[in-house]
């Protein structure tokens, strides 16, 4: 959430003298140069790599990235898989954060697993889904147990069941990390707000709607922003599942740099990225602040 | 008088009770059985691996297959180098994170707020975008496919979360105590030693168990700016697709079993540490 | 409107070994104004939320209007509340949290914006309805909580110490306020508080509460000069009752104070020869310069002066007591003074249980 503070008053600037140097630069210098120079450097670079050539400006490396056969695929993929997700993510988050709240026997310990794949790497996560989803994997073991046919969850053919396995091994992975945040927010409303609302009669659904949601939306708009950013780095998950049969445009940026030794054209994947997560947060930003608290403050 | 107690919303509450404790057991066997299943395909034998229908409780445990994965090339140099990436990330994050998170709790600066938007926004940086160009400024001086290369991305990478994060724990220390300190004779640097950073502790230990699990998993920048000293997802990512599916169950379970340990560590900060995330 | 019946309510917290309330039972006529009263943990504040449905009890009853609501949710008894913090939803403006009861009980939005004006120009909220709370102070935001109940045509309203967080001054202002809004409503209210004035300005009968049970229930001039038991003395008041230890001569007629002796009240005559408790009020001793008869005689220890009173620390027989002077009364540290005390005024206690002693 980005909160407009006033501008630092006059009286916080060093005065004109001589004087040593404010101990506030001296801490924050350090780090500053070190993300100017691995942070703010290669973003400059990668337009750079991504638009010239040994003679100068150039889009053929665009052009290169828009021909493949792979790039609107990988383009598809990771949207559906976007808008898809990230819904059912937060519904899922905030029921059970809200479990969580009514203290059910045992809470801490329900708490704690669902917090164990905030820690998972997607390329973990995909692994462990692999041993479920593959042809001879443990679903269709749990299947023929019970006398059924398996079906090959993950072949090049079934678009569907593909993407179907992706999104559940993403959903287990990543919603604890929406959890966490929905927790913490649920924690910072103080219980008076929902029990005054008890009081003047609101049932739980009006309860949700009108006082918890409402009073969550900072939390869920910092998820929203960090969980889509994240989402569209996402790609080991559908590496280790499907191998190249589920492009999504990271993991294309991965193949052009090791598997096709072309920098200029991951670069411009990688731009790609950049420019749809800045656009996205910025979108998230204004939808959300416009409709609440417009031009207060 | 004595009216009658009516019940029945008891008994309503008792249903509701229930049905939250069942659907609680069913998400954390959600969460559950797929950790199971991996840790049982990594300990059973190749041979009841390639059995179908798998069975589905361990009947034929083996570390045959655990023990194959550690032997392969380069999975013990990759444990190592992840090992070295991750503790050298969190100690050159600290050093550069946690006194600029003291002064973002503790001074009012001018720039304060443009610095803090700027750490917002790098998160939006997809770590992709860094890696290739860094790759070649990284060829240039020479650390390329080094553990140092590895360790400067990561530590970029988790900079900004372990500013913010360091920043939140500071302002739970009371400026108070701080006060008082000085006011009983320590100079700045003692307040901060003997009194600021004892209460900070612990937060700050979470935060950094926060930035070695950031750097363990990262896969993407590491393959991409080594070669030849790998971390470990990234050793199991380049050899994914000619490994056999024993080979990469054991790999998941290896990258599986420290996040349990992670979390297990850290889960009282949980909330404070990616609660402090929202500002 | 209703009227409020709680018969043995038994309520122990989730793991805590005490109970939070202890077979309370307490009887609330229509239109009544109850004030719970005593220091905090004493349960007033778990009982008044078992009113409300946000805790339940584990035995006992509750009914209001002759409706039994004992395990009803909040949302289902027609009640309305002001909390202490004042939850007023932050993200809503005033005009929205005023209504909101009205709103989720789906009244026609024309009526909600009339009742709403009301509450608004009754409390005097009129030029703020569009405000969100963030912008208002806290005696404004104080005042939105209020506008919020009274809007509701509540059985029952509810006040959790709804002063507490106001500075003395307001507190004190709003104070008649409330009581003057809520005498015209007329609706059933129980108010909780700490604060034995407000108790006392603002109950048609207070409760006061310890441990959990209410030790005195009554009117509250009465609970202020007849406390039932050495507790009720020392936490109404201010200052608080004075309590000494006496013994009651073997006629019966004077009570002797260490080596002094003052008269007794006559309905002591049946504890002849007895240890007692005297408790006396600060404003029912007299204090003087001059000896006069029956007087006892005291050692100033601090002079306070109030302004409208002198308040006088003495010792007497080892026994710290507060009195009250005039304000032109000359006296300082170390000075003997002499306490007048009316038998009338005297309350007396069994030493042993620290119960009020009644005329046998």
């Amino acid at each position: 959430m980005v909160v407009e503070a006033p501008p630092t008053p006059a009286a916080t600037v060093a005065p004109p003298r001589h004087r040593k140097i404010p101990p506030a630069v001296l801490l924050i210098g350090p780090s500053v140069v070190f993300m100017a120079l691995l942070l703010g450097w290669p973003v400059v670079q990668g337009v750079l790599q991504a638009f010239k050539d040994d003679q100068g400006f150039t889009l053929e490396f665009v052009n290169r990235m828009v021909q493949d056969p792979y790039f609107w695929p990988a383009v598809r993929n990771t949207l559906l898989l976007i808008v898809v997700m990230i819904p059912l993510q937060f519904a899922l988050a905030i029921a059970m954060a809200l479990m969580l709240r009514s203290n059910p026997r045992l809470h801490k310990v329900h708490f704690f697993i669902w917090a164990i794949p905030l820690a998972l790497s997607d390329l973990a996560a995909g692994l462990v889904w692999l041993a479920i989803f593959n042809d001879r994997g443990y679903l269709n073991s749990a299947l023929s147990w019970f006398g059924l046919q398996g079906i090959s969850w993950l072949a090049y053919d079934n678009q569907t069941s593909m993407f179907i396995c992706v999104l559940i091994a993403e959903l287990w992975r990543a919603t604890s990390l929406v959890l966490i945040i929905v927790v913490a927010g649920l924690q910072g409303i103080p219980k008076d707000y929902d029990e005054a609302a008890q009081v003047f009669g609101a049932t739980f659904w009006q309860r949700l709607r009108h006082v918890t949601l409402p009073l969550l939306k900072p939390s869920l708009q910092v998820a929203l922003i960090l969980r889509t950013i994240l989402a569209f780095q996402t790609f080991a998950v559908a590496q280790a599942l499907t191998g190249q049969n589920f492009p999504l445009v990271v993991g294309e940026t991965y193949r052009w740099y090791t598997g096709l030794q072309n920098p200029n054209v991951a670069a411009a994947l990688a731009l790609v990225i950049l420019v749809v997560s800045m656009v996205t947060s910025i979108f998230y930003l204004r939808a959300l602040r416009d409709k609440n608290q417009g031009g207060l403050r | 008088m004595s009216t009658k107690v009516d019940t029945t919303p008891i008994a309503r509450q008792k249903r509701n009770r229930f049905l939250l404790q069942a659907a609680c057991i069913a998400v954390s066997l959600f969460m559950l059985i797929p950790i199971y299943l991996i840790s049982l395909a990594a300990l059973s034998s190749r041979a009841s691996l390639n059995e179908f229908p798998l069975s589905l409780l361990p009947t034929n445990l083996s570390v045959e297959t655990l023990t194959g994965f550690l032997g392969a090339t380069g999975i013990f140099g990759a444990l190592g180098n992840s090992l070295i990436v991750g503790a050298g990330t969190l100690i050159l994050a600290a050093l550069i994170g946690v006194p600029a998170g003291y002064a973002l709790a503790r001074f009012s600066f001018r720039g304060k707020d443009p610095y803090q938007l700027f750490l917002l926004f790098t998160r939006a940086l997809p770590i992709v975008v860094l890696s290739v160009p860094l790759a070649r400024l990284f060829l240039t001086v020479d650390i390329y496919d080094t553990t140092y290369a590895v360790i400067l991305l990561h530590t970029a990478l988790a900079l900004p979360t372990t500013i913010l994060i360091s920043a939140s724990v500071f302002l739970s220390v009371p400026i108070d105590v701080e006060e008082a300190a000085r006011l009983f004779g320590c100079s700045p640097l003692g307040a901060f030693g003997r009194v600021v950073l004892p209460m900070a502790l612990p937060g700050l230990a979470a935060a950094s168990i926060f930035t070695f699990v950031m750097s363990w998993n990262e896969v993407l920048g590491a393959s991409i700016l080594t070669l030849d000293h790998r971390t470990l997802p990234a050793q199991v990512l380049s050899s994914l697709s000619d490994s056999p599916l024993a080979y990469r169950f054991a790999g998941g379970f290896a990258l599986v079993i420290p996040s349990i340990i992670f979390i297990a560590l850290m889960r009282r900060y949980l909330t404070n540490m990616w609660g402090s995330t929202i500002r | 409107m209703a009227d409020i019946q709680i018969s043995n309510l038994v309520k122990t917290y989730p793991g805590g070994s005490e109970r939070a309330t202890d077979d309370v039972s307490l009887s609330i006529r229509d239109g009544e104004f109850t004030v719970l009263l005593g220091p905090s943990g004493c349960g007033k504040t778990t009982l008044l939320r078992m009113i409300a449905g946000l805790e339940l009890p584990d035995s006992g009853s509750i009914s209001i209007g002759g409706r039994d609501v004992t395990y009803l949710p909040p949302n289902k008894r027609n009640l309305s509340m002001v909390f202490q913090s004042y939850a007023v939803f932050p993200h809503r403006k005033v005009r929205y949290n005023i209504g909101f009861g009205l709103r989720m009980a789906k009244v026609p939005a024309d009526e909600i914006e009339r009742k709403v004006q009301w509450a608004a120009d009754l409390l005097q909220l009129g030029p703020y309805l569009d405000r969100l709370p963030a912008n208002l102070s806290g005696g404004q935001r104080q005042r939105v909580a209020v506008a919020r109940a009274i809007v509701m045509d509540a059985d029952v309203l509810l006040m959790d110490e709804p002063l507490s967080n106001l500075d003395a001054l307001l507190r004190l202002t709003f104070r008649s306020e409330l009581k003057k809004i809520v005498q015209d409503l007329g609706t059933t209210t129980v108010y909780v508080t700490h604060d034995q004035s407000e108790a006392l300005s603002l109950g048609d009968q207070v409760a006061v509460m310890r441990k959990g049970r209410i030790v005195q229930l009554g009117d509250p001039l009465d609970v202020y000069d007849a406390p039932a038991d050495q507790f009720v003395g020392g936490f109404i008041g201010s200052p608080p009752m004075n309590f000494l230890d006496a013994a009651v001569s073997h006629d019966g007629g004077t009570l002797v104070l260490g080596e002094q002796q003052l008269m007794a009240p006559s309905i002591l005559r049946s504890f002849a020869g007895k240890d007692v408790l005297l408790g006396v009020r600060a404003e029912n001793v007299t204090v003087s310069n001059q000896r006069s008869s029956g007087d006892v005689a005291a050692t100033v220890l601090v002079v306070e002066p109030m302004g409208s009173t002198v308040l006088l620390t003495v010792e007497v027989d080892g026994h710290n007591l507060k009195v009250q002077a005039p304000p032109t009364f000359k006296t300082a540290p170390r000075h003997t003074v002499w306490l007048g005390f009316a038998p009338n005024t005297m309350r007396v206690y069994d030493r042993e249980t620290s119960m009020a002693l009644e005329a046998k």
